[in-house]
């Protein structure tokens, strides 16, 4: 590497820093580090498989909603999760990674996803409880990337943060419908919510001395607020919500300690998370397999959308050369018989 | 890959709202429409082909837009001989 290399190489550092240090945004075609590009296509790419795989466990009950109306609105928000797996591909894509090998990588197992996903959807108070609980979370989570550094990651997730916070209603319509119901309903709903409390505050991650990529993000400006932070916010907000729909969260320590100024709570259980994360979760193996299945029983629809493509193609192009072809020669006849008119008029004289 | 630029309403331009996949223009038109106008955020769509797009190059951003700095008289605000005439 030349002296000139270097050179270049720490202007353009410099610049990135400079971008960095005035809190403002990197564009797709930036310098940029090539750690810094590496951890958002791990990140961006993560998120994207989580949205994808996310479908799956309320797919499960599209067919089983209690009334239209319901199924509907389920319907809707599945589709604007699959949506947001598709802006954040997008995303993910101008950094150089392509659609294929992020799709490659998901159903190998060599991509992670939310461990929330892993979890099963037994009853329909399930649903209430994913709207409230985990898009709640994700909400939490993901107003702040609206900041990211990044141009294209934070644009979309301005367009997902405003889509859901229709998520989050509807899970806590659920749940209310359910706790103003029969006796044999708010049990339902009860125990929906005492099997996703716990896994939607996993969802902010381990406390940040545990979480190795954390410091690095926080000085890119892609991640600004800590798990721990996160999660504290989160609860202050699930409190008044349990209290509305008559809940009780399942954390008998669960208190306001006014002296620190935080929530205390009762020590979470770590070692569930790393073992979904590793892929021993109730519901792993389940969810690569159905969207490897997608993957693979689609695979004809590719294949017959790009062939009829390629053959319209050939075939516009062969009728516009075949139209050339035949202005070219009415113009050769008209060309031949101003000659012959010519011709004849020479030989009248 | 496609670009996808949709006009929220008449009157307005179109603004790009991100990228998709597709095999062919007809595709390219009906899933930008799914993906990006599930709440009815536009009245009209264009997709372009992503590789038809040119890009003007981020690094040679002094050389290639001519520096503003020292050019205020392209504002009105330059302009103080003629304050408080009317209509000027």
């Amino acid at each position: 590497m030349t002296t000139e290399m270097l050179i270049d190489e720490a202007d353009a550092q410099a610049a990135f820093d400079a971008i960095i240090e005035a809190d403002s945004r990197i564009e797709p075609r930036d310098w940029m580090p090539a750690a810094y590009r590496k951890t958002l296509i791990r990140q961006i790419s993560q998120h994207a498989h989580s949205e994808i795989i996310g479908m799956q466990p309320e797919g499960n009950w599209i067919t089983r909603a209690p009334s239209l109306k319901r199924k509907a609105i389920l319907m809707a928000k599945v589709q604007d999760e699959a949506g947001h797996g598709l802006y954040l591909y997008s995303a993910a894509q101008t950094l150089g990674i392509t659609r294929d090998e992020m799709t490659e990588q998901l159903i190998e197992g060599r991509a992670r996803y939310s461990s929330i996903f892993n979890y099963p959807t037994p009853t329909w108070a399930d649903m209430g409880a994913i709207g409230w609980l985990v898009d709640g979370a994700a909400i939490c989570n993901q107003v702040p990337l609206c900041r990211a550094s990044y141009g294209p990651y934070g644009r979309a997730m301005v367009r997902i943060c405003k889509e859901e916070s229709f998520h989050q209603r509807q899970g806590f319509e659920i749940l209310l419908t359910l706790m103003q119901g029969s006796p044999a309903q708010r049990e339902m709903a009860q125990d929906a919510v005492d099997r996703w409390y716990w896994p939607s505050l996993m969802m902010f991650g381990p406390p940040d001395d545990e979480s190795p990529n954390s410091a690095q993000s926080m000085a890119w400006n892609i991640k600004r607020f800590s798990n721990d932070d996160l999660r504290q916010r989160f609860i202050g907000m699930l409190v008044p919500q349990a209290e509305v729909l008559g809940v009780t969260l399942p954390d008998p320590e669960l208190r306001w300690d006014a002296a620190a100024q935080r929530w205390h709570t009762s020590e979470i259980d770590w070692t569930e998370f790393h073992e979904v994360l590793a892929g021993r979760g109730p519901m792993n193996v389940e969810r690569i397999r159905n969207r490897r299945n997608a993957h693979e029983d689609g695979a004809w629809v590719r294949e017959a959308a790009t062939e009829y493509a390629r053959k319209q193609a050939e075939r516009e192009a062969a009728w516009s050369l075949s139209s050339e072809t035949r202005s070219l020669s009415s113009e050769t006849r008209s060309l031949s018989s101003e000659t012959r008119s010519l011709s004849l008029s020479k030989g009248a004289a | 890959m496609w670009e996808v630029f949709v006009r929220a309403g008449r009157g307005l331009s179109h603004v790009h709202a991100g990228s998709l996949h597709a095999p062919d223009a007809e595709f390219a038109l009906r899933n930008a429409r799914d993906l990006y106008t599930r709440r009815g955020e536009g009245t009209s769509i264009w997709v372009v082909p992503a590789d038809a797009i040119t890009t003007s190059d981020p690094g040679s951003k002094g050389a290639f837009f001519e520096s503003p700095a020292g050019k205020n008289y392209r504002h009105a605000s330059y302009y103080t001989a003629s304050e408080g005439v009317p209509h000027l």
